[in-house]
């Protein structure tokens, strides 16, 4: 187990300007945790500093387990817009298992396994930049299936999908939640995190101003800013 | 005076087109070898003075292949510090002179391509555990049809260079007399259909090189996206 993971008074200053403001929480394996908040406010980026894509300006972020290669072998994530390999789709799942020192014929009987799960096992073959963007997505979700992570970040998976892909991904993002991942997602989408969560982190402006339940957090916020933004006042702030 | 049909059965013609395909061929290969590798590690490689190193790579592309040859000329002379090798007027100095032409031009593409393609690439390999050398491997793998017009400008610059081979070769009959030297004698000498001729031949080779090198890459992208 590498979570819980802590967050030790985490700040991030880009060229000058505060993205995070010194910021400290703790996530437990369990709840699906929603990471919600407008444009700009910085979801994107406490995620990528969770997962380790960039470095604190000040503070610490620390997971429970102290080995830096079984941390990152237990978390995966999935972008807004994900990059695949010029090559087939079975190969993309491949790819990050063979980094990972999986070894044939394991490697081909995982991966496979992966596309069964979201469903995209009879294009295995098929070139993956050839994908639409809901598959891709698919696609990147088996990538990340087949590593069976503790972890899986998710940014915005679904913010440039139409509401069939939506579902679809929805529901894998369900399964993974079901097998014991623990579920970290960014999203702008009140209904998603309705839908996905079982709390929500909301971040403003680069704080983490309220943590809360979701039936909670949407019933009754505890902050003027959960509460506007809940209500559409902010949605672009 | 020839006239046409004759040239193209001409077994010297084709004595001196092999010898043109044999040294810009060779010099294309030894520079994307040297030059592509060079060019991922300048994109992916942050160091103080980098950008320095750019504008000069880039620059170098422009680089008057006259000067190059005198360059080479001077190095490789009986005098020279290369003189002992005995290359100067042989094929190997043409070799080496369109090398150093085509260099700057397989290392400055690539580096772009790589660059680009690494803005895109970088976060999604780290968060799958690839990085380092097995990262730019991989990008530079996933992108090496469009590293093809790397390859074809080099090969555009090789095959339609005359300064460099002429000072470095000599032009000498049958032994570094190639298609643009041949057509820069011929010329003034006055003998137009067979400058012509060999003109006509030259853009056909290149013409034929680039349609190949178009049909791997549209094969390429129905097979892998």
């Amino acid at each position: 187990m590498i979570l819980p993971l802590r967050l030790d008074e985490v700040s991030l200053t880009i060229q000058g300007r505060t993205v995070i403001h010194p910021l400290s929480l703790e996530i437990a394996a369990g709840p699906a945790t929603i990471i919600l908040g407008a444009n700009g406010a910085g979801k994107s980026v406490l995620m990528r500093l969770m997962h380790g894509l960039l470095s604190p300006t000040s503070g610490r972020v620390q997971w429970r387990d102290a080995d830096p290669d079984r941390v990152r072998r237990m978390q995966a994530m999935v972008f807004q817009r994900p990059v695949m390999l010029r090559r087939s789709a079975l190969a993309n799942v491949q790819y990050p298992l063979q980094a990972a020192g999986v070894a044939e014929p394991e490697r081909s009987r995982v991966a496979a396994a992966a596309l069964q799960e979201v469903g995209l096992h009879h294009l295995a073959g098929r070139p993956a930049r050839a994908f639409s963007g809901g598959e891709q997505q698919r696609l990147a979700l088996a990538r990340a299936w087949a590593l069976h992570p503790e972890v899986l970040f998710l940014d915005e998976p679904t913010a440039s999908l139409d509401p069939t892909a939506t579902r679809e991904i929805e529901s894998i993002i369900r399964a993974f939640d079901a097998s014991g991942t623990k579920i970290i997602m960014a999203t702008h989408n009140l209904g998603q995190a309705r839908r996905l969560g079982d709390e929500v982190l909301f971040i403003h402006q680069g704080r983490l101003v309220e943590r809360a339940l979701v039936d909670r957090f949407f019933n009754q916020p505890a902050s003027a800013e959960a509460a506007a933004f809940i209500k559409g006042e902010l949605p672009w702030v | 005076m020839h006239n046409f049909p004759a040239i193209l059965l001409d077994d010297e013609l084709w004595r001196i087109v092999t010898l043109s395909l044999q040294v810009s061929l060779s010099a294309v290969g030894i520079a994307m070898a040297l030059g592509l590798p060079l060019g991922a590690a300048l994109a992916v490689w942050r160091f103080p003075g980098r950008d320095v190193v750019v504008v000069t790579l880039n620059a170098l592309m422009g680089l008057p292949p006259v000067v190059v040859g005198l360059v080479v000329y001077l190095l490789l002379s009986r005098a020279g510090p290369l003189g002992q090798l005995g290359l100067l007027f042989t094929p190997g100095a043409m070799v080496i002179a369109q090398t150093i032409l085509i260099l700057p031009i397989a290392a400055a593409l690539c580096r772009q391509a790589v660059e680009d393609a690494w803005r895109e690439y970088e976060e999604q390999l780290r968060s799958l555990g690839v990085e380092g050398l097995q990262a730019a491997l991989t990008v530079l793998w996933d992108i090496r049809f469009s590293l093809l017009t790397a390859v074809l400008a080099g090969l555009g610059r090789a095959s339609a260079e005359v300064g460099a081979v002429m000072i470095v070769g000599g032009n000498i009959d049958g032994v570094t007399r190639v298609m643009t030297t041949t057509i820069a004698l011929e010329t003034s000498k006055g003998d137009l259909p067979l400058a012509l001729g060999l003109g006509i031949v030259l853009i056909g080779v290149v013409l034929l090189l680039n349609g190949a090198a178009h049909l791997v890459k549209e094969a390429a992208q129905r097979r892998y996206g």
